[in-house]
C-alpha cells in the first residue's frame, strides 16, 4: 500500500481511534505492533459494558507495547500515551489539550460515544487529526469522521471485508470522505511510517 | 452537503456574557465542550440560530429555569456505581462512630437518584434518625421532580440491579410505589431532606457538614472552577469530615487537596484531617 506523502509528513498531534464488535482484537494487534516510543498520544473510543469498570484497559495493557489508560477528568493528554474511554462516561477533548468527561445522554445508544470524542478532539486538533474507526456493529462513529474530515484531519477506516461486522465502517464511508479504507496491516504500515511517529520524544 | 452546526470560542463567549448579564449565572468556568454541545442541543431542539437563541433570552421568550434545565446534565441513575455504595455501606458506622448526629450533603443531586439511594442504605443500617441530608443543584425543575420522587418505570430495572450489585438488604420495590408509568419513592424516607437551590459557582460556606457528595457535577467545570468549588467544601466540613466525588474526578492537583488524607482511592472517598 502506497500512502501520499503529504499524509505522512503532516504535523499531527493526535490520533483517534473507535471501534465496537470486533474491534478490541483490532486494536490489540495495532497497539501490539507499534514500538513504545511511538510519541503521538492514540485516545481509544471503544463500545464497553457499563457495569465492567475495569479488565478491558488491564487486557489492552497485558497484550500492548504501551500502558492503556483511562484518564481522569482534565488530565493531561501527553505524548506517547494510550487512553481509552471509561465506561458510561463520553470522553471529550477539551481545547488545552485537556480530557474533560461527561455523563451526558447516551449517543447512538452508546456511552462512551465514538462520534463526541472524535468531534470533540476535531475541534481541538484539526488538520493536525489522525481518525481510525474499525469494526463495529452500529453507526456511532460515522459522524465524528465527518467532522474529522471536514476540519482537515485525515480519516482510515477498517476494510469493510475485513471486519467482524462491517456496519460502522460502511456508515463512515456513506457519509464522510475518508482517505484510505485499510486492511489492519496497513493501518499498523501507516502509523509505523508517519513522520510525526518517528520523532524522538 | 449539510455541514454540522458548530460554534467558534467566541460565539461561546458571547452567548456566556448574554446568559451572566440576563440570568446572574456565570458559566464561563464551565468545561467548554459539554456547554457547547448543551447550547448546540438547544439550538436543534428549538430550530434557532445562536442570534436566535440571544434575541429570545434578551427577549425574555426563554425563561432562566429553561435555560438552566436545558444546560444542565441531569442525567443520574441510583447506586450508580455499586462498588462505591457498597463500600459507603461498610463505611458508614465508622463515620457515625464519634458522632451524635452526621449532617450530609448532596451538591448536584439531579433528579434525586443518589438521594433515595443514600435513604435506603441509611434506613437499612438504622441510622436514619441520626442523620440530617441536605440535597441541592443549580437547576430548579430538576429539585422539583428531586423532591417528587417519582422515576420513570423504565429506568427501574437498572436500579434494581445497581441496588442489588451494592449488596442492598431488601426487596427494593418496597421503597415504591406503583403509579402508572412512574415510580413513586417512599415519602416517609424522603421527609428527612431538605432540597435547597444552590449554585456551586457563586455559593458561599454555609454549614458545615460530615459528608458531602459531590459526584458528576466537577467534570462539566474547568479547573479553576473545579479548585474553587473543592475550597467551598473543604470549607463546609468539619474537621474529619468525608468528601466523596464522583468515580473518574481527581483532586488531587486542586489547592485543598492537602488538607485531605485518600480513604478510597478507587471510589474517592476523602478524609479532611488538615485545617
Ligand atoms: C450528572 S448530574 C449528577 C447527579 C448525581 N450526583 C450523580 O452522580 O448521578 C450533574 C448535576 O449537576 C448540576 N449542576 C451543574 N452545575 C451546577 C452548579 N453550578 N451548581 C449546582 N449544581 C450544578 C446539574 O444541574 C446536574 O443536575
Amino acid at each position: 500500500m502506497i500512502f501520499k506523502e503529504a499524509d505522512l509528513k503532516r504535523n499531527y498531534k493526535a490520533i483517534v481511534l473507535g471501534g465496537s464488535a470486533g474491534s478490541f482484537q483490532v486494536m490489540i494487534k495495532i497497539l501490539s505492533k507499534i514500538p513504545k516510543e511511538f510519541p503521538l498520544p492514540i485516545i481509544i473510543c471503544s463500545h464497553r459494558l457499563k457495569h465492567i469498570r475495569s479488565g478491558f484497559v488491564e487486557a489492552l495493557c497485558l497484550k500492548s507495547n504501551k500502558t492503556v489508560e483511562e484518564p481522569l477528568d482534565k488530565d493531561a493528554i501527553k505524548r506517547g500515551k494510550v487512553y481509552l474511554a471509561p465506561s458510561n462516561y463520553h470522553l471529550n477533548v477539551e481545547i488545552g489539550n485537556t480530557f474533560s468527561l461527561s455523563t451526558e445522554e447516551m449517543v447512538n445508544n452508546s456511552r462512551p460515544a465514538i462520534d463526541l470524542t472524535f468531534e470533540t478532539a476535531a475541534y481541538v486538533y484539526k488538520e493536525k487529526l489522525i481518525g481510525i474507526l474499525l469494526t463495529g456493529a452500529n453507526k456511532d462513529g460515522a459522524k465524528g469522521m465527518k467532522r474529522v474530515a471536514e476540519l482537515g484531519g485525515l480519516t482510515l477506516v477498517q476494510e469493510p471485508t475485513e471486519c467482524v461486522i462491517d456496519t460502522m465502517p460502511k456508515a463512515a464511508l456513506a457519509i464522510a470522505k475518508i482517505d484510505y479504507t485499510l486492511k489492519t496491516d496497513d493501518i499498523i504500515s501507516f502509523l509505523m511510517q508517519l513522520q510525526a511517529g518517528k520523532e524522538v520524544v | 452537503m449539510i455541514t454540522v452546526l458548530d460554534l467558534s470560542i467566541a460565539e461561546l463567549r458571547k452567548i456566556t456574557e448574554v446568559v451572566k448579564e440576563k440570568y446572574s449565572y456565570d458559566f464561563s468556568n464551565y468545561a467548554a465542550s459539554s456547554f457547547k454541545r448543551r447550547i448546540l442541543r438547544i439550538m436543534e431542539l428549538k430550530r434557532i440560530s445562536l442570534e436566535q437563541l440571544i434575541e429570545q433570552i434578551l427577549k425574555n421568550q426563554f425563561t432562566r429555569d429553561t435555560f438552566l434545565h436545558e444546560i444542565t446534565v441531569n442525567v443520574t441513575e441510583m447506586y450508580r456505581d455499586p462498588s462505591f455504595w457498597k463500600t459507603l455501606r461498610m463505611q458508614i458506622p465508622e463515620m457515625l462512630s464519634n458522632r451524635d448526629k452526621l449532617r450530609i450533603w448532596h451538591a448536584g443531586c439531579s433528579s434525586g437518584e443518589e438521594v433515595y439511594s443514600m435513604l435506603i442504605l441509611l434506613k437499612e443500617l438504622n441510622v436514619l434518625d441520626r442523620v440530617e441530608i441536605i440535597a441541592s443543584d443549580i437547576d430548579t425543575s430538576i429539585l422539583q421532580k428531586a423532591k417528587e420522587g417519582k422515576i420513570s418505570n423504565k429506568n427501574m430495572e437498572l436500579n434494581i440491579s445497581n441496588y442489588q450489585r451494592s449488596n442492598g438488604l431488601n426487596d427494593f420495590n418496597n421503597y415504591f410505589t406503583i403509579e402508572k408509568d412512574n415510580s413513586v419513592f417512599s415519602k416517609t424516607l424522603l421527609s428527612s431532606v431538605s432540597f435547597r437551590e444552590i449554585d456551586l459557582v457563586k455559593a458561599i460556606p454555609f454549614t458545615k457538614c460530615d459528608i458531602i457528595l459531590c459526584r458528576n457535577v466537577l467534570i462539566y467545570f474547568n479547573q479553576i472552577l473545579q479548585n474553587n468549588v473543592l475550597k467551598l467544601f473543604s470549607d463546609c466540613m468539619f474537621m474529619g469530615g468525608y468528601l466523596v466525588i464522583g468515580a473518574k474526578e481527581s483532586i488531587a492537583w486542586c489547592d485543598v487537596a492537602s488538607k485531605f488524607t485518600t480513604i478510597n482511592l478507587e471510589e474517592k472517598i476523602y478524609k479532611k484531617t488538615k485545617d
